[in-house]
């Protein structure tokens, strides 16, 4: 049940909307400092990325459907597959769960009026899209990075490679990570320091738990990238020799590097697929998650297990055994929080009453793909069957379940799950099933026969291949499956779009959700609650009387905070209120420092290294500008 | 083109091994590169610790679906038949599922997988095997050399069956990866480091091999084929490919043979005896002993030596060897040439 407004209470909420008021027009979205907006653009602007890995993942379907196909060239196949991965994990999956939904929802779901830093939040979004208009570039160019998305040396380096594609990739990942981290910092400090007063740590949603997970993933992940970025383009650019055999340097250092990354990179993607199902899982089953702190625990485990397990990508570059069967000790222990949060969720949805709506539907397909993608990353745990896979069809159809079956299944659930709550209207609950229907069976018939490929010896990342071989049939029915579930996705889009349009009115609450955001309106005010609300348990909402006190407090004008714009602060652990603090007002500087950037990475990448560090400097100055101002306000 | 070089007689060694490919081809086209059809102890074990993973997982993915379908059946009733819906139960569920039994599984393929069978797939001690072949990745070739003899090849390894070859991966340029799936797991072949790993193979045929690491533009085109065959066969293949190559007694060969030198081939290939010695591109000196030509992409036929010299590009594109631009009647001889190499 959602907060009473009282007429005593409506004038505190107008005082509000005075204060929280935001600019109308083109102006107001480049301004704007609303992790709401900032939400909504990070939205649309991964959607269209994703639609363009999607594009590129047709292609080359399309190329596969026959041997020796000739539909594209090899080099353009390369920059094809290379750019659907960069594509799918920097420029579609991390920002739309960190940055769309852990933007819109992980204030909502603390009872914050914002996240803890709103300009760097709008710097965040300028920068990762800066990052992806100039990775863009290089495709649009017909220079896209073209040694797969985890670019190994030498193939990579200078001699090999020596347009400028790796260059897209080397700069553009050192500049997303900017962004990312921008993004995971502030996501941290808004969950630790944010929360309503009175949602201590055992009480704060487990969506929560998964994005505080997936941001210290993130913040210490991204550096051993961007490290292993900036020494590419040292020995790139000025011929140092870190990955050059020939000169006492070892390419596999960046298979490391790389992977000390990319392992934890997984869960990143994964974590807030777990995060949204708990979300959907209680709501739909109307019970609360089954062994509530054992799954947070669980998150958390994942996200830092997932530190230690690296090599198990390079158990065929010839390390000795003995490391090997370390990492591969460390890759089955992992299994076991998966394990328990995959049960929890099955044993959730079995001992309550569930409701099959499409959010729901979404969640049973991930469940299943992440038990296959789970099980079949079991097997490659298993050294000797491994070394015969590795690098084979059958990895693809692995990370796919995962990353595709697990990871996108809860966001495309999600997308549903909250669309009346961001649009205020309900989607189309038949289409929607259909558009559930067709994806699972679609991600079904174009990944499940990749194993069998796999099994029988087709390898990855080869732009065509022998008749003869058994593949051909596979391989045929693949690129069926891939344009069924383009199809599927497609009409997700649809139904969103007609029901934005047509939809019914959804109220504050359709769903009789268990977390805050369900208490406010729809689509939420600027200020998100007119009364920083009251917790007691994890599912806030379910708590009636709390929501009652909720209204009396508004009355009484108590915790509305009408003196300004700001929020409150709570303590870490015991989130015991703290302090009240300023939130800044919109502004232009992080549509500037946006602006900066790029044009810094695109000088580099051009070789005018003066001229690049003039841009960094400007970028550098436009921040003092924005501290100025926030000083002189 | 001379017909009389299409009409050649046909090569007495390589007829045993042009019908196993064929028959290899017709009977189990889908097993070519398959992991489940084995030819070697360590991929036979590889083969039976797949289906056994395979089983078990399907048994513990069915009783996930199981779970589901039950709470699709039951959702108009909270709770579990007899034990309800307390939460202690149903914590119970989620240690027994989420963590006792997948421990359980787990220590026991882990023991299985990677404390014993490991043995097998890991590098064979070199006091155990008959003899070391080095295989050198190229961009987009297969460099082969058989230690302590003088034999060279390239994208065809002959092994004796059943006896330990002890294998030496190397590159010469970007990361391969040597993977002939009947016979080994594969191995990565990374610039400054010497990997080796075991093959065998139980019985005499031809295998296909490709390169698991992608590459670069002709990855794809990156094959091989082992062949297996009885000792006293191999031994004389090995005596044979490391004597210099035979000097044609005359005629479209011998004019080739000037064009060899003459035209730039020799600037990238070596025919030992002949040319000075070059690794840019494969070892020529016994061509016409191999079944395939552009590491495994075509049939070593005259027709196609004539292809592939006239315009490797559309063959291969991106390929190192370029398109030379020669005149047909200098590609011809070449080819009677590269035809007479035994």
């Amino acid at each position: 049940m959602a907060t009473v407004i009282t007429p005593r209470g409506q004038r505190q909420v107008q005082r509000l909307e005075r204060i929280w008021i935001e600019r109308k027009g083109l102006l107001g979205w480049i301004t704007t400092t609303d992790h709401k907006r900032i939400g909504i653009m990070y939205f649309f602007t991964s959607l269209i990325l994703f639609g363009a890995g999607g594009a590129e993942a047709l292609t080359i379907r399309t190329q596969l459907f026959g041997p020796n196909n000739h539909v594209v060239s090899p080099e353009t196949y390369d920059q094809l597959f290379t750019m659907h991965g960069v594509t799918m994990i920097f420029l579609f999956v991390i920002p739309m769960t960190t940055g769309a939904f852990g933007n819109y929802l992980v204030p909502l779901m603390i009872g914050a009026r914002d996240m803890a830093f709103p300009r760097m939040n709008a710097v965040s979004y300028w920068l990762f899209l800066g990052s992806a208009v100039f990775i863009y570039m290089g495709l649009a160019s017909g220079h896209a990075p073209n040694a797969g998305w985890f670019d190994y040396v030498p193939l990579a380096s200078k001699a090999y490679d020596p347009g400028n594609n790796i260059d897209f990739y080397g700069y553009g990942l050192i500049f997303n990570g900017i962004a990312s981290t921008a993004t995971s910092i502030n996501i941290i400090v808004t969950i630790f320091k944010l929360r309503a007063p009175g949602m201590s740590f055992n009480r704060m949603p487990l969506f929560c738990f998964a994005f505080l997970a997936v941001s210290f993933s993130l913040l210490f992940a991204l550096p051993s990238l961007s490290v292993a970025c900036l020494f590419l383009e040292l020995d790139r650019q000025l011929g140092f020799h870190f990955y050059d055999a020939a000169h006492g340097g070892d390419p596999l250092l960046w298979q490391n590097l790389f992977w000390i990354f990319g392992h934890p990179e997984v869960y990143i993607i994964i974590l807030p697929a777990f995060g949204i199902a708990t979300a959907i899982i209680p709501t739909f089953s109307h019970r609360k998650m089954v062994f509530f702190p054992l799954v947070a625990l669980a998150e958390l485990l994942v996200a830092f297990l997932g530190f230690g397990v690296w090599v198990h990508h390079m158990f065929v570059v010839g390390y000795a055994t003995i490391t090997t069967v370390y990492f591969a000790a460390a890759s089955m222990i992992i299994v076991i929080p998966s394990a328990i949060q995959l049960f929890a969720w099955i044993t959730t949805i079995l001992t309550g009453k569930p409701q099959f709506k499409t959010p729901l539907l979404w969640i049973i397909g991930f469940i299943v793909y992440f038990m296959i993608g789970g099980l079949s990353g079991v097997t490659v745990a298993a050294i000797p069957f491994d070394q015969q896979v590795e690098d084979s069809y059958y990895i693809v159809a692995h990370f796919h379940f995962v990353i595709f079956g697990a990871a996108v299944f809860p966001i495309l659930g999600g997308m549903y799950f909250w669309f009346p709550k961001v649009t205020g209207r309900m989607y189309h609950e038949g289409l929607g099933k259909l558009s559930f229907w067709l994806t699972f069976v679609g991600t079904f018939v174009v990944f499940f026969p990749m194993h069998i490929l796999g099994i029988l010896g087709m390898p990855r990342r080869v732009y065509t291949y022998p008749p003869g071989m058994g593949w051909t049939f596979i391989n045929q029915s693949e690129t069926v499956g891939a344009f069924l579930l383009a199809a599927g996705l497609l009409l997700i889009v649809g139904n969103l779009t007609w029901s934005y349009f047509r939809g019914a009115e959804a109220g504050n609450d359709p769903w009789e959700g268990d977390t805050l955001e369900w208490s406010t309106t729809s689509p939420p005010p600027p200020y998100n609650y007119p009364v920083i609300p009251t917790v007691t348990s994890p599912y806030a909402m379910w708590d009636k009387s709390d929501r009652e006190l909720d209204s009396r407090r508004l009355e009484r004008g108590e915790g509305v905070l009408q003196q300004g714009h700001e929020t409150v602060a709570s303590t870490v652990q015991d989130a015991e209120w703290d302090e009240i603090v300023s939130m800044p007002p919109h502004s232009l500087w992080p549509f500037l420092v946006g602006l900066a950037a790029p044009g810094g990475f695109a000088m580099l990448l051009l070789h005018h290294y003066w001229i690049a560090a003039g841009f960094l400097v400007l970028a550098g100055l436009l921040l003092i500008g924005w501290h100025h101002r926030e000083v002189a306000a | 083109m001379a017909p009389a070089l299409r009409d050649r007689p046909r090569r007495r060694p390589l007829r045993g091994i042009a019908v196993a490919i064929a028959l290899g081809v017709v009977l189990g086209g889908c097993g070519r590169q398959s992991i489940v059809s084995p030819r070697s102890p360590q991929t036979h074990d590889i083969r039976t610790l797949w289906w056994w993973m395979l089983g078990v997982g399907g048994i513990v993915f069915l009783g996930a679906i199981v779970m589901l379908t039950m709470a699709y059946l039951r959702r108009d009733v909270r709770g579990l038949p007899f034990i309800g819906d307390r939460e202690p139960i149903a914590q119970g569920l989620v240690v027994m599922f989420g963590i006792a039994i997948p421990l359980v599984v787990l220590v026991a393929l882990f023991g299985v997988s990677d404390v014993y069978l490991i043995d097998s797939t890991s590098p064979p001690d070199p006091r155990t095997t008959a003899m070391t072949v080095e295989v050198i990745g190229h961009q987009w070739w297969w460099e082969v050399h058989y230690r302590g003899t003088g034999a060279v090849t390239a994208n065809e390894i002959h092994i004796p069956v059943e006896t330990r070859v002890n294998v030496v991966a190397t590159s010469a340029d970007v990361i391969h990866s040597f993977w002939v799936p009947q016979l080994a797991r594969k191995i990565d072949e990374v610039p400054g480091r010497q990997n080796r790993v075991l093959l065998y193979a139980d019985r005499p045929g031809s295998y296909r091999g490709q390169c698991a690491e992608f590459c670069g533009a002709q990855h794809a085109h990156m094959a091989l084929y082992v062949i297996a065959q009885p000792m006293a066969q191999f031994r004389a293949w090995l005596a044979a490919m490391s004597a210099p190559a035979r000097n044609p007694s005359g005629g479209a060969a011998a004019i080739g043979r000037r064009l060899f030198e003459a035209d730039q081939c020799a600037s990238c290939h070596q025919i030992r005896g002949v040319t000075a010695p070059v690794t840019v591109g494969p070892d020529l000196t016994h061509l016409a002993t191999r079944s395939s030509l552009a590491a495994a992409t075509i049939p070593n036929r005259p027709s196609y030596l004539e292809r592939w010299i006239a315009n490797p590009q559309s063959i291969k594109p991106g390929d190192r060897m370029p398109d030379l631009g020669l005149p047909r009647w200098q590609i011809s001889d070449i080819v009677a040439y590269l035809d007479s190499l035994r």
